[in-house]
């Protein structure tokens, strides 16, 4: 499975988390918000300079930075 | 604040936990009414707030603490909720019940919170906010069935329109009276080797509660093992290294937390939620909207406009009608009085005291009432989105735009905004910048000076002024402090927690009027107590230095101040214009200067009493100005030639000559560290300014 970073997606994409670039405090506080391995990810929206980024997950929206979302490591769902 | 008489228990205590966003806030101030006020946490920067709640069994205390996603800690401040779960806060004292928010519209990740505190084994009530909304989303929940698996009652609740709240009560008797601790085991291996290092610690003389010492072994490099290993010593991280290593088996026990307790509450909620097709409604289209590119951010400038109007120009006719009243009793004591000490003493010292407190509350009731309404209703968390990109290169996040637009018309009410910057560094460098901007009381000393030393040259037909491009480049140069200093703060500061934009986007929600009511209120309880006080106090400091000691002059018809040239001010400032004198400054600006030091606009009364003229009228002002126009140096040089002039506005510009912001600081950073670094930083970059200006304005 080829894994890619959250933050290179596109608006409207859907994906499965797959894990993180490295397992710190940052990508803990993630896996409490829900962004736990397998869980669904849908980006929402991007701010007007196309950063940061709206995703949705669990159920609830979540805005985070595209930097910070590039530690996410996705499979995207085929469009 | 009620006056009851001592009881001879202590009194049971509950404290509300839950997720940001849940309605927390809502139900504490639905329970506990006006019975409540504001505390810090020793050592940290959160507060909290406490109030009373009658039951049957008693008055108990209910304690608010801070909204969170979990209970590991990077920070003393998230720390904080753990400690007092733990009993060790003496300001609270030990939790009886646990009154746990949780929102039923978003139970999956709500319940992560609700898995780590129901391990603890303190009673738990839950109570579950927003169901009015399930139903439109498709959701049904089995609230039995619900409070069976968790082991604790489930009571929904409106807070807003005030349903539930006696089912509530009702939960929290029972509890109170009949405790049945929470016996949730979600990793008994965890939880074994968690026993063992207890039993050890205790051996080697440290009382560490399992709860602690359980997030030790899970936040790896968090504040709990840092705690624990400042205790007891390095050995311990070695040991918990070793236990992790056992209990993960090469996997990262974050990981598995986390995995353990969404596994957890996949199987709860598999139990006791049906969900339906989901009617599409008026919130995500309001999002389509507010988010998009082009519409989010006209209707941002739109919405930041009315603020910034509201804060700017709004709030000035109530100040104005403050500072008429203010000067109506002066006029009103001098007059009925006989001049002399007293009179003196009660309008220049309380009167004037009092008043230079009260007048910042427009501002700030103002700047609040769109703060808690913009937060409540979850339009904040989009704008912080929409701006995050244009904050982000002096450093700070969206989430400083507002303190730092509000702090235009006033430093005070922006710092004391500060609180909705989630990243505590961040905060800290908008706190520390946002007194730079070009603030309301900096107005009026501009004007005077750019009045009377500007040429009044225009061109294109009056489109462009000399004057309007000075007093611009005066906000350009506020602008440039703030940015500077927030870029200095941001690089020099380690930031001390990892997430710099995280931030949940909660749904729109109707405001309840009477929370948001209760919180305004809070707030200005805090203005008027904890920092009203400290400038009154310096008020009265500086009474008292320009009012004595009296001499014969003292009993002159003109009680307003009777020598400034023989009081302590006068001849503190003569002492000090040896260090003034490179600045071009005589002794009557540096005078008027130091007396400014409090409250910067006072300098023009200063000024006026300095130059003996009554500057409280326009014609005041033009006579003032012809008096600053013709001072000499005693060599009879000029003294406001050009380039000290502009020197001066420089100092005012870059100077901290304000006892309110330094007193918010104080409250908000609760230490007196940040003020004092802000004040030295602030002076010297004011003298050094105004010494750059005047020296190389001169030579030319």
């Amino acid at each position: 499975m080829n894994t890619v970073p959250l933050g290179s997606l596109a608006a409207g994409r859907r994906a499965h988390v797959a894990g993180f670039v490295q397992e710190d405090a940052f990508a803990q506080r993630l896996m409490q918000l829900g962004l736990i391995e397998g869980a669904g990810v849908a980006i929402l929206r991007c701010a007007p300079s196309g950063d940061p980024i709206e995703i949705s997950v669990m159920g609830y929206a979540l805005s985070l930075r595209r930097a910070e979302a590039n530690l996410i490591l996705v499979i995207p769902e085929p469009t | 604040m009620t006056a009851q008489p001592s009881t001879p228990t202590p009194r049971r205590v509950v404290v509300t936990l839950g997720n940001p966003n849940t309605g927390k806030s809502t139900l504490f101030n639905a329970l506990t009414g006006l019975n409540q006020r504001v505390g810090n946490f020793p050592g940290v920067t959160v507060e909290h707030l406490s109030g009373t709640l009658n039951l049957p069994c008693g008055t108990v205390n209910l304690v608010d603490l801070p909204g969170t996603y979990s209970l590991s800690a990077q920070s003393p401040d998230e720390m904080v909720t753990v400690d007092v779960l733990m009993g060790r806060v003496a300001e609270v004292g030990r939790p009886d019940v646990v009154l746990l928010i949780l929102d039923g519209t978003n139970l999956r990740r709500n319940l992560f919170l609700a898995s780590q505190v129901l391990e603890i084994g303190l009673p738990v009530v839950i109570a579950l906010s927003m169901t009015d909304l399930l139903e439109r989303q498709g959701v049904a929940l089995n609230l039995p069935r619900l409070g069976a698996l968790l082991g604790a009652p489930v009571v929904p609740v409106l807070a807003g329109k005030g349903e539930g709240l006696e089912a509530v009560k009702g939960s929290l008797e029972q509890a109170l009276t009949a405790p049945q601790p929470s016996s949730l085991r979600l990793n008994p291996a965890l939880a074994e080797a968690v026993q063992t290092m207890v039993a050890e610690l205790a051996g080697a003389g440290i009382a560490a509660a399992a709860t602690e010492v359980e997030r030790a072994l899970i936040d790896e490099q968090g504040y709990a093992e840092k705690r624990l290993c400042d205790r007891g010593g390095e050995p311990w991280r070695e040991r918990l290294a070793a236990t992790r290593q056992a209990l993960g088996q090469g996997r990262n026990l974050a990981t598995l937390e986390a995995r353990d307790r969404y596994s957890w509450i996949n199987k709860v909620l598999a139990e006791v939620e049906q969900r339906s097709a989901r009617r599409a409604g008026w919130r995500e289209a309001l999002d389509r909207y507010l988010n998009h590119p082009l519409w989010g951010s006209l209707a941002f400038v739109l919405s930041m406009a009315v603020v910034f109007q509201s804060v700017f120009a709004w709030a000035t006719p109530l100040m104005d009608v403050i500072d008429g009243g203010v000067t109506a009793l002066s006029g009103h004591v001098r007059g009925s009085l006989p001049p002399g000490l007293l009179t003196d003493f009660v309008v220049n010292g309380i009167i004037a005291g009092v008043g230079s407190v009260v007048i910042f509350l427009p501002q700030i009731l103002m700047l609040f009432a769109f703060i808690i309404l913009l937060e409540d209703s979850g339009y904040m968390s989009r704008a912080a989105f929409l701006v995050d990109r244009l904050m982000r290169w002096c450093g700070l996040s969206g989430q400083s735009f507002i303190p730092m637009l509000s702090s235009f018309a006033c430093a005070v009410p922006g710092i004391m905004g500060t609180r909705v910057i989630a990243n505590p560094r961040d905060r800290l460098a908008t706190i520390l910048a946002a007194p730079f901007m070009t603030c309301s009381a900096r107005l009026p000393v501009y004007a005077l000076l750019i009045s009377a030393f500007v040429p009044a040259r225009s061109w294109l037909g009056g489109l462009i002024n000399l004057q309007g491009l000075v007093l611009l480049a005066f906000y350009l140069l506020g602008m440039l402090g703030a940015i500077v200093t927030a870029y200095l703060v941001t690089r020099l500061r380690r930031s001390e927690s990892t997430s710099r934009f995280l931030m949940e986007m909660p749904p729109y929600r109707m405001p309840s009027l009477r929370s948001a009511g209760l919180k305004l209120l809070a707030r200005a309880r805090i203005f008027l107590y904890r920092a009203g006080t400290l400038i009154f106090s310096v008020t009265l400091v500086v009474w008292v230095l320009s009012a004595f000691p009296r001499t014969s002059t003292g009993d002159s018809p003109n009680a307003k101040s009777p020598s400034m040239e023989a009081s302590y001010l006068g001849r503190m400032s003569q002492a000090l214009t040896p260090a003034f004198a490179p600045l071009g400054w005589d002794w009557k600006v540096t005078a008027a200067v130091v007396a400014s030091l409090p409250a910067r606009e006072v300098v023009i009364a200063v000024l006026g009493t300095l130059y003996a003229v009554e500057a409280s009228d326009a014609a005041g002002e033009a006579r003032l100005i012809t008096r600053l126009q013709d001072a000499r140096h005693p060599d009879g040089r000029k003294v406001f030639s050009l380039p000290m002039a502009l020197g001066l506005m420089v100092f005012y510009a870059l100077c901290l000559q304000c006892v309110s912001t330094l007193a918010v600081m104080r409250r908000e950073t609760n230490s007196w560290k940040w003020p004092a670094i802000a004040w030295v930083y602030m002076t010297s970059l004011g003298y050094l300014g105004a010494l750059a200006c005047f020296q190389l304005g001169s030579a030319f």
